[in-house]
């Protein structure tokens, strides 16, 4: 009797240890604070990601997550000194967001050297899943292949045959602009010809004139940030789409759309994983964003939707491995793991580290038909998940073709 | 049609004239630094954020009191420039007596200043601001179509330019500014209150840069980092020109401006480049810049 009670005893006391064992999850937001991606990224993924792990939290009291956060200013040394830091001083578990596909390609490889885990949301760069394809990277919301798919597709698709390129001049824009002239040339569509600005020019005229010049159906414009948010503000100066010439915005977050007015941004065709106003629950969560971000007349952009979603399913596979040590496994769990979240609804993480989810063609609102503050879009077509991204076999990625 | 170096001749024409355009921006905005820094041996960095407070400005006016383009155009640059008296009374005439480094450095903090402010409030993506009603459509030229505003832009700034360079070099008010410059004390003998000159012709240039700033919100992005993408440039513009010298910060910006769209046809990858490398040119030829005098 007095052995049995022991035995209960220590079997109740293991429980116990058991139960309390806790596991500590550090997570880095590693962003643009302070230019021109801070709005679509920046403080709000920093909060998008707060929110994830509180939200995790409630229903996992033993787990238990830090969200610390970082500036990279959008040069690839500063992020990969900040990422370094995280890792072996700070003991960072793993990395969310970092806009900007140079600062992603490198924070990619020393999180591989480190063994953690990265998830990209920020990044627009198809090669984070191609040829540069990591075991412990995930890309999360969006990328170059998928924005030239959607909208250069729809595009095509509707007369627009003939194209001319606006393209920023570094990997990003490089990259865009590759996918896109493959997407119109393999729809029938063909490419007459295209300029290359530096990133952050305030004038786009000269350019638009040689776009007009060309006769192009289409201008493609493969920028982001403030350098489309110039070139479609001159555009509809200098009577671009009055004169029968339309505009293709390659890479337009609501962010964008916010700071352009609907005067000169409606019309525009865009492709995004993420809308706000897209369902009860997009709503419901904006609804928090709002109240916790503070900041009036701001929505949330797909970027900070995609951090809290990749934050919440990484700790999804950490608790199911009860460990966020060895940061491969924690990336091939959340491969095998279906994923489930209030932004993107199900979805899958593909073996090249591709999250798969369905993309929305948008089109911009005109003035008169948006009925409160924050009403942009309208749904112009679904692209189911299996179609909107690059298929597994054409990205060159050294995990999957071995 | 000809054409130049295998360039239709439609299409320099029209480069050329957008290139007068952006000159205008550049030319505007060196007057203002020209004016403060030959009056006030400042050089004024805090010009850029000072450039973008006039945009933000306007915007303000057009949220909180529904006045457009045009009272703003007014409206704006006497509030920026008020501030700038503001900055002078407090901070820079303290420092008249000090190396140059001592302004450049207070001006480029308090640059960072309003901009972080307006970055706090704003957010950094920017703001909406449409073409004036009076000014939408344009022109066509033949070899382009030239947009009202653009034609706008050109006029007015010429106008600005034109005037001030007559109100100092040919006015009785300019010389006693030119004067004030060369030997306050004799200045002041005579009877005129020259701490109060200095401090209107800070608010002055400040204006300027507001003006400027008011300008370029219907066609520009309007977001707290305008000034800084742009202010680089604009201090290449002085330097070439010659610092202090009105004519050269008016006739370098239109130039440049011209020079700048040619290399967007030629070799586009290089039209944020040619300036500083023209720049770099000039102070090895002529280290004084080209409309400069000696020291």
């Amino acid at each position: 009797m007095k052995r049995m009670l022991g035995l209960t005893t220590l079997a109740v006391v293991l429980a116990g240890v058991a139960n309390a064992q806790q596991i500590n999850v550090k997570i880095g937001v590693l962003t643009d604070m302070s230019s021109l991606y801070a709005d679509a990224t920046g403080p709000g993924s920093v909060l998008a990601a707060k929110m994830a792990a509180a939200d995790f939290m409630k229903d996992q009291p033993n787990v238990k997550v830090e969200v610390i956060s970082g500036d990279h200013q959008n040069k690839a040394d500063i992020g990969t000194q900040l990422a370094n830091q995280w890792y072996d001083v700070e003991k960072v578990d793993m990395i969310a967001d970092v806009p900007n596909s140079g600062v992603a390609l490198a924070i990619s490889q020393v999180t591989r050297d480190k063994n953690k885990v990265f998830v990209g949301s920020g990044p627009a760069t198809s090669d984070l899943t191609g040829p540069k394809c990591s075991p412990n990277t995930v890309h999360w919301t969006y990328d170059t292949w998928m924005l030239a798919n959607g909208t250069g597709k729809a595009v095509v698709k509707t007369g627009g045959d003939s194209w001319f390129f606006l393209t920023s001049d570094y990997a990003f824009g490089h990259a865009l602009e590759r996918d896109t002239m493959a997407v119109v040339e393999a729809n029938g569509g063909k490419v007459l010809g295209k300029v290359r600005h530096p990133i952050n020019t305030s004038d786009f005229s000269s350019f638009l004139l040689q776009a007009q010049s060309s006769k192009a159906k289409v201008i493609g414009l493969a920028n982001a940030g403030g350098d489309t948010i110039n070139s479609i503000k001159q555009a509809s100066e200098f009577g671009i789409v009055k004169g029968g010439q339309s505009l293709a915005g390659l890479l337009v977050f609501a962010t964008d759309v916010n700071a352009l007015g609907l005067q000169t941004a409606q019309g525009l065709v865009l492709t995004e994983t993420f809308y706000w106003d897209l369902n009860d629950s997009t709503r419901a969560w904006t609804k928090r964003w709002h109240a916790e971000r503070n900041a009036a007349g701001k929505y949330p952009a797909m970027n900070q939707a995609g951090v809290y979603a990749g934050t919440l399913h990484y700790l999804k596979a950490v608790l199911a491995l009860k460990s966020a040590a060895d940061g491969k496994a924690v990336v091939a769990k959340m491969k095998e793991m279906p994923t489930d979240d209030p932004l993107f609804g199900k979805g899958t993480i593909r073996a090249d580290g591709r999250k798969l989810h369905p993309a929305y063609l948008f089109e911009v609102k005109k003035p008169e038909e948006s009925k409160y503050p924050g009403d942009f879009y309208k749904l112009r077509a679904t692209i189911p998940a299996d179609e909107a991204f690059r298929p597994l076999k054409e990205g060159n990625c050294p995990l999957v073709t071995g | 049609m000809f054409e130049i170096f295998g360039i239709p001749s439609a299409a320099l024409f029209g480069q050329l004239l957008i290139g007068l355009i952006n000159g205008s921006f550049y030319a505007l905005l060196s007057l203002g630094l020209a004016v403060i820094f030959g009056m006030l041996n400042i050089i004024n960095f805090s010009h850029g954020a000072q450039y973008m407070m006039g945009a933000f400005t306007a915007y303000l006016i057009l949220q909180y009191s529904g006045l457009g383009y045009w009272p703003a155009l007014i409206i704006a640059p006497i509030i920026v420039g008020f501030t700038g008296i503001i900055v002078e009374r407090v901070f820079l005439q303290r420092l008249y007596k000090l190396d140059h480094l001592y302004g450049l450095l207070l001006t480029f903090g308090l640059a960072l200043i309003f901009e972080g402010v307006a970055r706090n409030y704003f957010g950094s993506a920017g703001l909406p601001y449409t073409v004036p009603e009076s000014l939408r459509g344009g022109q066509n030229l033949g070899f382009m179509f030239l947009p009202n505003y653009r034609a706008w832009v050109i006029a007015a700034s010429l106008v600005i330019c034109i005037g001030t360079w007559f109100v100092i070099e040919r006015t009785r008010l300019g010389a006693y500014l030119r004067a004030a410059t060369e030997n306050p004390t004799l200045v002041r003998a005579f009877g005129i209150n020259v701490p109060r000159m200095i401090t209107l012709t800070y608010g002055f240039g400040v204006a300027l840069a507001a003006f400027a700033g008011v300008m370029a919100a219907p066609i520009y992005n309007v977001s707290p980092q305008m000034g800084s993408e742009l202010i680089i440039v604009v201090f290449a513009v002085v330097v070439i020109g010659g610092m202090g010298s009105i004519l050269g910060a008016i006739v370098t910006g239109f130039g440049l401006g011209v020079i700048e769209g040619l290399t967007k046809v030629f070799f586009p990858e290089a039209s944020n480049t040619v300036i500083f490398v023209i720049m770099a040119i000039v102070l090895l030829v002529r280290p004084a810049g080209l409309f400069g005098r000696r020291a």
